[in-house]
């Protein structure tokens, strides 16, 4: 049994090519994920990301309660809006989920969590909740639409409301503007300007009419992936998991270590790996030769077996082929990736590939 | 609903075959195999001169989503690839009946093509 969006009908008169994707029926494209991608780097595109789960905390000790929940200080979070990308980490220092967390207003949190996480997420999340007396809301009743590209600002305000319109306008990177039960959030998954708005499940169906007749193309879980490879954005499960410490993840700017005294799940175990020499590295890695990186194709050096592609594929703004891996720490720039037997050169990059629709390697 | 030319063989593994032109035949994928794998991007083809074997691994597909064996429809040697393919995968896609073939063959034994499906079984084979 699959579980629908509220916009699952429009996907299918689209011609949206459905598939299961964490229980949820989602597209994966409307007809070519390529172009779909192209269309965000170069106008704007829009996803529907309703599978994702928003949860409210509401209470006066909410913000100590995310100090100590999350890896990322919410500290950081003293103006109505800011967002802060941070893990949420096990005992173990491994990731349970990484998520945006906003602050609406006094004792207001929310958070949005990926939605092959939600239920242990909201399980945990309770869990943790209870000595704090926060309050844990789900929000199945809203629906979340991205809109990413050069053009998507422009091409969304138009369709909000006055009030809503003028804050989101003034909006700076990483905040959100709310008004009832719509808020939106310059935010994303695409290295592109952009919105994510959440809103009122039952009005989701008219703004992605609206953005439609606006020009801005429907694009699938497909282009959603290729874009934020190119961007260097971790995806969970593929990237880092339970088993997997940030600090071997890449995600390390995310660890607020200071103040010294704030103790958050996972600090302990971190802290006895922050300054190991064989922490894995977590590296960009740009294909040399003629073929496409794929999720645990192995990475050798000298005949050795150093590491392995965590998520990788072909990004369509370099016409090459990319990924993220987890290497051993001690090896060079340059190494072969193993690809249906053969040894195929690759080498280290600086990810974002891409950014702001612009090239961001050598290549 | 997707194009079956009826003037072609086909694999249940769904690669088409057209009829011998001078000893050689073409092969490619089908319309119903190159809209499932979705847009392709890297294609491997096997060299001039190989020869290959009926129902062998020869060639392989690579789309945004995955990599996918093209196996040899019948037994023969390499007469000509598409060299276009290497820059421009995405001619399966378009014309994976014209433009986007794979690679030719210079057929041993002709009389394999009549073990090969027709349009209408292919059809039933693939669900297409």
């Amino acid at each position: 049994m699959t579980i629908k969006t509220v916009l699952n009908d429009l996907h299918r008169a689209l011609g949206g090519r459905m598939v299961s994707f964490a229980g949820w029926d989602m597209p994966v494209h409307y007809g070519s994920q390529v172009e779909e991608h192209h269309a965000v780097r170069q106008s704007a595109g829009m996803f529907d990301v309703s599978h994702m789960l928003v949860v409210d905390l509401t209470g006066k000790r909410t913000r100590p309660f995310l100090q100590y929940l999350l890896a990322n200080d919410v500290a950081r979070l003293q103006s109505a809006g800011k967002a802060l990308y941070s893990c949420m980490l096990n005992e173990q220092g491994g990731v349970i989920d990484d998520l945006i967390t906003y602050f609406l207003r006094d004792d207001a949190f929310r958070m949005v969590v990926n939605a092959g996480c939600a239920d242990k997420d909201l399980a945990w999340i309770k869990q943790q909740a209870e000595s704090f007396a926060v309050t844990v809301t789900p929000r199945r009743d809203l629906a979340m639409i991205a809109v990413q590209g050069p053009q998507a600002r422009e091409k969304t305000l138009p369709l909000l409301s006055p009030a809503l319109a003028d804050a989101a306008t003034e909006l700076p990177v990483f905040h959100a503007a709310a008004e009832d039960d719509w808020c939106v959030a310059r935010t994303g998954y695409t290295g592109e300007d952009g919105f994510e708005i959440m809103l009122p499940a039952t009005e989701a169906a008219t703004l992605w009419q609206a953005l439609a007749d606006a020009g801005v193309s429907p694009c699938g879980l497909g282009a959603r992936d290729t874009l934020r490879l190119e961007a260097g954005m971790n995806l969970y499960g593929s990237d880092m998991d339970e088993h997997c410490s940030p600090l071997e993840s890449g995600l390390s700017w995310t660890l607020a270590w200071e103040p010294e005294t704030r103790d958050f799940i996972g600090r302990k175990a971190l802290e006895a790996k922050r300054n190991a020499t064989d922490n894995k590295r977590f590296v960009g890695l740009l294909l040399e030769g003629r073929g496409v990186l794929r999720n645990h194709q192995k990475l050798f050096s000298d005949g050795i077996e150093i590491g392995e592609v965590t998520s990788g594929g072909f990004a369509p703004t370099l016409q090459r082929s990319i990924a993220l891996a987890r290497v051993q720490s001690d090896i060079g720039e340059t190494f072969t990736v193993e690809i249906r037997g053969k040894q195929v050169p690759a080498r280290v990059v600086r990810p974002p590939f891409v950014r702001k629709g612009k090239i961001c390697i050598n290549i | 609903m997707s194009d079956i030319p009826n003037e072609l063989k086909y694999c249940s593994t769904h690669e088409w075959v057209s009829s011998v032109d001078d000893g050689v035949v073409t092969v490619g994928i089908t319309d119903h195999a190159q809209d499932q794998l979705g847009d392709l991007v890297f294609v491997e083809l096997p060299e001039v001169g190989q020869s290959l074997r009926q129902e062998a691994e020869c060639a392989v597909v690579e789309s945004v989503k995955a990599a996918s064996d093209i196996y040899s429809p019948v037994n023969g040697e390499v007469s000509e690839i598409n060299e276009a393919l290497m820059d421009s995968p995405e001619l399966v896609n378009d014309d994976p009946y014209g433009d986007g073939w794979l690679f030719k063959i210079r057929i041993a034994d002709e009389a394999e093509l009549d073990g090969l499906l027709d349009a209408d079984g292919y059809r039933e084979a693939a669900d297409a």
